[in-house]
């Protein structure tokens, strides 16, 4: 059976001295080739997840987490190297993006399951599960601008998690919700695993990772560093990140 | 399956734009009566008071004929060209059929514009014309109209994520085009060598035939209704094709 996703020799480029004046760089690029400044956000990155499988993706700021997480929702396109992915993907990959603060919670519920690609009989069929599982109670009804960044979470967590979709992939979010709803989440999580759900998640939460993941690559300037075991590379990234925060720590003293 | 799928995402879509102007507002959808009506009555004011064109008979009604397609024209092209910017999270971090966004800022102007149409038929009533069987004509030249600013969004839409002075662009050419859209003036005193040329920009199609079916009771001519499909259909297969095109580079623009 072939891998869910699989990354061979990928690499995402951004150029470097992105103004908002596009036309006008548009025009000096043309004009003079090799004039601009190729950043790897990721470089030559190669890897494959099996079905059901969990990977943790740790990194410090910018290794490039985030795109490797868009890459793989097919939000944004590999420079060079090839990515596949096989199966509906729903990814948490900010708090709320989609919600708006004058909606309900309700209106922003179907809204936001609509876009993950549910249709309207799915829906229909999961919306007392997601509404329970949420835990809003009687705030569905109330607009979301009254809403804790918790309870938004709730919200967003439970609906992308009853998409039951192949893979799922999350980036930093279950940092804010409380030890209960996590308790939740990890139950969740574990069983849909069990029916061979695959998992990508992004924390910089060291605990977190252990309990969700199995596997781990660890992510330094665009380049994978470390691929093992998630306790194995979680453990090393944490020790290298204290080391690098002590140096700098007397470095500035 | 798939567009079915997609038809649920585009209602939704609609639905949440549309709460989202009118929710907290006390007079909510009389705002949209109330621009075409103080258009009417500044433009009326004008054209009988000041320049007077006594051709014209009932000048309220005819002006309004010109205000409601050119509005819809005017508003859902704008918000459909930003509707990508204003919406960049989503398009960042939701991976949706990225095509609704502003297919959806456009049908919900729509909205909008069956309201004013509505406006309109009653004003024609009030003032003493008729209904008649060529008001069955109406739905397909305001469809087509529909279709043709899907068709610019989508493009403008696309483009202006790339290069962000597409939207005064826009801006500027629905300046320009109040003016060469016979909104407060008729068809009829075009001189013959533009007349072609008229035919061929929509918008203006739209009003003379509107014209032509609410206050003559005639039918369309078949050289307005070609042009029309012609020009809209090139719109949307165009517009989609720049968007297919440009779609991929999204995420990494905005």
């Amino acid at each position: 059976m072939p891998p869910v996703i699989e990354f061979r020799n990928v690499s995402k480029i951004y150029y470097r001295h992105h103004t908002r004046r596009f036309f006008h760089r548009y025009l000096m690029e043309k004009w003079r080739r090799g004039a601009r400044e190729p950043f790897y956000a990721l470089r030559d990155v190669s890897f494959e997840i099996e079905e059901g499988g969990s990977l943790a993706v740790v990194g410090a700021n910018g290794a490039g987490k985030s795109t490797l997480l868009s890459l793989i929702a097919g939000l944004s396109f590999p420079d060079e190297g090839q990515v596949e992915v096989r199966g509906r993907v729903a990814g948490l990959l900010e708090l709320g993006s989609g919600f708006h603060p004058d909606l309900t919670g309700r209106e922003n519920l179907v809204v936001y399951a609509s876009l993950l690609g549910l249709s309207r009989r799915e829906l229909q069929d999961r919306f007392d599960q997601i509404v329970e599982f949420s835990g809003i109670g009687e705030f569905l009804d109330e607009p979301l601008r009254t809403y804790s960044a918790g309870m938004i979470l709730r919200l967003a967590f439970s609906t992308a998690i009853h998409v039951e979709a192949d893979i799922m992939l999350f980036d930093e979010i279950l940092a804010v919700g409380d030890q209960g709803f996590q308790t939740a989440c990890f139950e969740k999580i574990r069983e849909l695993r069990e029916k061979g759900c695959t998992f990508v998640c992004v924390s910089h939460s060291a605990d977190v990772l252990k309990r969700l993941c199995a596997r781990a690559i660890w992510l330094e300037g665009g380049r994978v560093v470390r691929d093992g075991p998630c306790a194995e590379v979680v453990e090393a990234y944490r020790l290298s990140a204290g080391a690098h925060a002590h140096i700098v720590g007397t470095g500035g003293g | 399956m798939q567009l079915f799928r997609y038809g649920f995402l585009l209602r939704n879509l609609i639905v949440r734009d549309f709460k989202i102007r009118y929710r907290n507002m006390s007079l909510g959808i009389f705002w949209s009566l109330l621009n075409p009506l103080v258009m009417m009555g500044v433009l009326s004011f004008i054209f009988t008071k000041i320049f007077p064109s006594p051709s014209i008979k009932n000048f309220g009604v005819f002006v309004l004929c010109g205000l409601v397609p050119f509005n819809f024209f005017a508003v859902a092209w704008v918000s459909g060209t930003t509707s990508l910017l204003n919406n960049a999270a989503l398009i960042k971090r939701v991976r949706m059929p990225r095509e609704a966004v502003p297919v959806s800022v456009v049908l919900a102007n729509g909205i909008h514009f069956v309201i004013q149409i509505g406006l309109l038929l009653a004003f024609v009533l009030g003032a003493g014309y008729g209904v008649n069987p060529n008001w069955l004509w109406l739905p397909l030249i305001f469809g087509l109209e529909v279709v043709f600013v899907c068709g610019l969004s989508l493009a403008s839409s696309a483009l202006d994520v790339f290069f962000r002075d597409v939207r005064y662009v826009v801006e500027s050419t629905n300046t320009v085009l109040f003016w060469l859209v016979p909104i407060f003036y008729s068809f009829a005193i075009i001189p013959e060598q533009y007349k072609t040329v008229y035919q061929f920009n929509p918008v203006a199609a739209v009003v003379m035939a509107c014209r032509l079916i609410l206050l003559e009771n005639r039918q369309p001519p078949f050289s307005i209704l070609w042009k029309l499909t012609l020009v809209s259909t090139v719109a949307l297969v165009l517009g989609l094709a720049i968007f297919r095109r440009s779609k991929r580079k999204f995420a990494d623009y905005l």
